[in-house]
């Protein structure tokens, strides 16, 4: 129970989830993750992060990553559904590469007290799916045995 | 590369043939082991091991007779690879998440 890294499946070849309990009730964990003032706090990675948000089906957001090497990193989106408390369905994009559009649909549960959350991106292509790949090609090769040990031990479930 | 990285993600896909890399991961197995813990045909078992052949992810063995399948590592590293950038990615926000609302419930909690 050690371990609280996020658990990642492949429930197709162009979608990825990746799912966490967190320890809070639904209520303040969809506040965290809608809120600009809360998603200022933790979506930047410790990053400063300027975020613009219109918080409805039809509105948009832009967060602009300021990195420590002074690198300014924009994303944004459309919201495309929202069931309060629930469900939020947006489209992610990178502004360095600008048309590689996924959809984002970001669902909470309820589970003894505490929250399940579960992002499911889905890209629309697989040449999107791989852009994503080479655009964190970075420090890919370091974790990779870890990755694969995970990996496998993802398939025996 | 992206061909076949689709290859692998299909071959992924499905249930049974997760199944059998998981036992491949064990040790080299014939068709005969394969099918055994499943309640399918030996001909779907072989038909599931050529979708895994074609994606490079087993190979199998020369002899006639046996064929013993043998779990190829590399494909599979390609695609955990990809997983696992994704995944470190989200782990670092969830982790500022997580203390961020340990946080809030603490501030909420005092009021």
């Amino acid at each position: 129970m050690t371990d609280r890294r996020a658990t990642t499946t492949l429930p197709s070849d162009t979608e990825i989830t990746l799912s966490r309990v967190f320890d809070a009730p639904r209520r303040l964990v969809w506040e965290a993750m809608t809120q600009p003032q809360h998603i200022k706090r933790w979506w930047g990675r410790g990053n400063d992060l300027e975020v613009t948000l219109d918080f409805r089906p039809g509105g948009s957001y832009r967060y602009v990553e300021h990195a420590e090497d002074g690198t300014d990193y924009a994303f944004r989106g459309e919201i495309r559904e929202i069931v309060p408390q629930e469900r939020v369905v947006q489209t992610f994009e990178f502004e360095g590469m600008p048309g590689h559009i996924a959809v984002e649909t970001m669902t909470l549960e309820d589970q003894d007290g505490k929250t399940l959350v579960v992002i499911r991106s889905s890209f629309s292509s697989t040449e999107d799916r791989d852009g994503m790949l080479s655009s964190g090609m970075e420090d890919g090769a370091n974790a990779s045995y870890d990755a694969l040990d995970a990996l496998l031990a993802e398939l025996q479930r | 590369m992206t061909d076949h990285l689709s290859r692998v993600f299909a071959a992924l896909a499905d249930p049974t043939r997760r199944a059998i890399l998981a036992r491949l991961a064990d040790g080299n197995a014939t068709v005969n082991e394969l099918a055994a813990p499943f309640s399918i045909s030996l001909q779907a078992v072989s038909k599931h091991l050529k979708v895994l052949e074609a994606a490079g992810l087993i190979t199998r063995g020369r002899d006639a007779q046996w064929r013993p399948c043998r779990l190829e590592p590399e494909p599979l590293r390609q695609v955990a690879e990809w997983a696992e950038q994704y995944r470190r990615h989200w782990d670092e926000r969830f982790e500022h998440l997580d203390s961020y609302l340990r946080e809030l419930t603490k501030e909420r909690g005092n009021d």
